[in-house]
């Protein structure tokens, strides 16, 4: 890729007027559950997701467990069929696309996985695994498939003399450097990576997370990062979505996200990591218990049993994904917060598990 | 075996006052020299080589590594888990005055449990599906205190678990582990860990399967609890973000050794030793230069079985050159810095470590 096409990419992804790569309108996804004898339930693990990827953006997904963040990561690949909503690439309809109309789009979509140990096949040589996709889809690139294996490894930092060698020789950091070789073989727009650091120990995160950078910069990729760490998305994305029980409730830009959060969950969940750069017992925002669960999730806004400002109308009205501030950050909140950070109204909040029980 | 049996009741504030216990100056717990080594068919393993380290009651010292670093194993030869058929210990370790090592393994049966402790980072895997929660807390009880009925060892399962925070625990007594949520696992599991009141505590990543929300909730609950029953603590984890938060003191290990051991705010915030510049500056932090690179440590952590010679960081330290070949081929020791308690595993001279930090280091990374 020219110097120009890059240029062309970054411009493209800070302008507001880009057409998104990516169009999210409504998406849901409904299991199905047996339950006992009540009969069937339906987990509702995602329900009606708006978002929008521009190329050579990056859109951080963040939540804690059952959020809904890898379901929607898995309906983007279209690893899981969407009960409604649509997905648009690139100008396309994909939402239910069948098996060959997605063929060609899988060149330009692409997943990386949590566990570099589950997701490459031991029995094959890493060769083979990043060759893969680019037999399935019948390309042979200029210079034969062994030269772009070779390059696709240096690309990620790895010898590439190592083409020959099995998934085992390689440590936990370097298998996932595999498996960005392989999403990156066929030259993606955009590429979903779901937690791609979290199985990594500290000092491995930090390469892996460089490495998507440079990729990102130099190749003027889009991403959608899943990632349940807020640190690892800030130094990742330019957007993020905090995601809650299968919805998303607020979302922003970086800057927006994390400095002036107005959703009190996207506070909670800032406070609520510890911080290398404080010693001591700190954090302000304590919440009560546990997420509930998607099987039953809470009437009206689903954050409620855990906010310290919800009234009566958060159990009786959903709140809208509305931006405030004519500006680019929006908020599904009854009673955003505003300002900086540590200026929460109504807190700081100190409930324990046990004074909510009485 | 000298210690007070806990009154019928069964109240935490049966104890032994405080200020006695501290009076000695002893600390609770004094490892010292402590090796582990298992013999493997791909050679011999020093899991652990030469880890020494004091707890005292009341004190929270914070383990940190990566992945086969020793710190789990030097945990678990604490509690006397390892199979004497396979691993060899080494050294002391004095509970309260008690060398562990050798003892028999009917007499550590004894401590565990009632003197000493464990939080286990997975609750689903600690805890047995078949029996209800409130059953596996009371039998933990009751192994220690036989002559504890089964009325009075329910009641002391119902309060431990009201004390850690379980909403309704007369209820929640009779569920089974996959009734409760992950917290409340983590929860259930530290009540049955604290059931006999330990005078040490072992937490062995017990967060890091939790989501933040709840993990500081664990974290606030762990800091309550020992705060009411001033026991000892040590909590192994790879988040610098959680040892800063607990820790009193940190000690850093490094394939089997001790690099680095101090207050935490000596090794968090005037860190001497490269591993812990390296591990400072690679975690994303909330603040400073969102668009600057973090700074990783090269290459990977080394395997246990095929350990770098000398100084076993050498190949990843950015500053090993700065020794002609000592790096390569001697061991360093750990020493003082000169700071008192602070001590540091590393060849660099104590000027040009100090002077590495301030010019190279507490820049970037965390300090950013």
């Amino acid at each position: 890729m020219s110097a120009s096409q890059v240029d062309e990419a970054r411009e493209a992804g800070s302008t507001a007027e880009a057409e998104p790569l990516l169009r999210v309108r409504g998406l849901s996804k409904h299991f199905p559950v047996r339950s006992g004898l009540r009969g069937r339930h339906l987990v509702r693990a995602v329900d009606g997701l708006d978002f929008d990827v521009r190329p050579g953006q990056t859109l951080g997904l963040v939540g804690e467990s059952g959020c809904g963040k890898t379901t929607t990561g898995r309906m983007l690949v279209r690893l899981l069929e969407p009960t409604s909503g649509s997905i648009e690439f690139d100008g396309r309809d994909i939402t239910h696309a069948g098996r060959r109309e997605l063929r060609p789009l899988r060149q330009d979509l692409q997943i990386i996985f949590q566990d570099p140990y589950a997701s490459l096949n031991p029995r094959h040589t890493v060769g083979r695994i990043i060759a893969m996709p680019l037999q399935v889809n019948g390309i042979k690139p200029p210079g034969g498939v062994k030269a772009r294996v070779r390059e696709l490894l240096e690309t990620v930092g790895l010898n590439p003399e190592h083409y020959n060698r099995y998934p085992h020789e390689f440590s936990g950091g370097q298998r996932q450097r595999i498996g960005i070789a392989r999403a990156l073989a066929l030259r993606p727009k955009l590429v979903v990576a779901d937690e791609p650091v979290s199985a990594l120990d500290v000092s491995i995160q930090a390469q892996v997370i460089n490495l998507l950078r440079d990729l990102q910069r130099d190749l003027g990729l889009a991403f959608v990062f899943i990632a349940h760490d807020l640190a690892v998305v800030r130094h990742f994305c330019q957007r993020v979505a905090v995601m809650y029980l299968g919805k998303v409730v607020e979302i922003g830009d970086r800057a927006d996200i994390y400095e002036r959060p107005q959703h009190p969950y996207t506070r909670a969940l800032l406070s609520a990591i510890p911080d290398v750069t404080k010693l001591g017992p700190a954090g302000r925002i304590r919440l009560a218990g546990d997420v509930p669960t998607p099987l039953d999730p809470p009437s009206g806004c689903r954050f409620r049993t855990r906010c310290w400002k919800a009234r009566d109308i958060c159990a009786t009205e959903e709140p809208a994904l509305v931006p405030r501030d004519g500006g680019r950050q929006a908020t599904a909140c009854h009673f955003p917060e505003s300002g900086p950070v540590g200026a929460e109204t109504g807190g700081p909040v100190d409930v324990t598990v046990e004074e909510v029980s009485k | 075996m000298d210690r007070p049996e806990s009154a019928p009741s069964g109240q935490p504030g049966d104890r032994p006052s405080v200020p006695e216990q501290r009076a000695n100056g002893d600390p609770y717990l004094r490892v010292r020299d402590l090796r582990v080594r298992f013999d493997t068919t791909d050679g011999v393993v020093r899991a652990v080589d030469g880890v020494s380290f004091a707890v005292e009651r009341g004190r929270t010292l914070g383990i940190v590594g990566e992945s086969g670093s020793g710190k789990s194993v030097t945990s678990l030869a604490v509690l006397g888990l390892h199979d004497a058929r396979r691993a060899t210990i080494t050294g002391e370790i004095f509970l309260g005055g008690r060398q562990l090592v050798g003892l028999p393994e009917e007499e550590v049966r004894q401590l565990r449990g009632r003197d000493m402790a464990m939080i286990f980072q997975d609750p689903l895997s600690a805890l047995h599906p078949y029996y209800t929660v409130g059953k596996q807390i009371a039998e933990a009880y009751r192994v220690h205190h036989p002559r504890a009925g089964k009325r009075e060892a329910r009641q002391r399962a119902v309060d431990m678990l009201g004390r850690v925070g379980i909403p309704q625990p007369a209820r929640r007594f009779d569920q089974h582990p996959h009734e409760f949520s992950g917290g409340m696992r983590q929860r259930a599991m530290i009540a049955m860990a604290l059931v006999n009141d330990p005078d040490l505590l072992i937490a062995d990543e017990p967060t890091t399967a939790l989501d933040v929300t709840v993990q500081a909730q664990i974290l606030d609950l762990l800091a309550d609890l020992q705060a009411e029953f001033h026991s000892a603590i040590i909590m192994i984890t790879h988040d610098l973000g959680v040892v800063s938060q607990v820790a009193d003191d940190v000690l850093v290990m490094y394939g089997g050794r001790a690099v680095e051991h101090g207050s935490v705010e000596q090794v968090l915030r005037r860190p001497q030793h490269p591993y812990t510049w390296g591990l400072l500056s690679s975690v994303p932090s909330l603040h400073g230069d969102a668009d600057a690179d973090l700074v990783p440590i090269r290459g990977n952590p080394p395997s246990l079985i095929n350990l770098p010679s000398g100084c076993a960081f050498h190949p990843r330290c950015r500053y090993a050159d700065r020794n002609g070949d000592r790096s390569r081929t001697e061991v360093p020791a750990l020493s003082p810095t000169g700071e008192a308690g602070h001590l540091v595993a590393c060849h660099l001279a104590a000027e040009e470590r100090v002077r590495l930090y301030r010019e190279e280091i507490a820049h970037v990374g965390v300090a950013r």
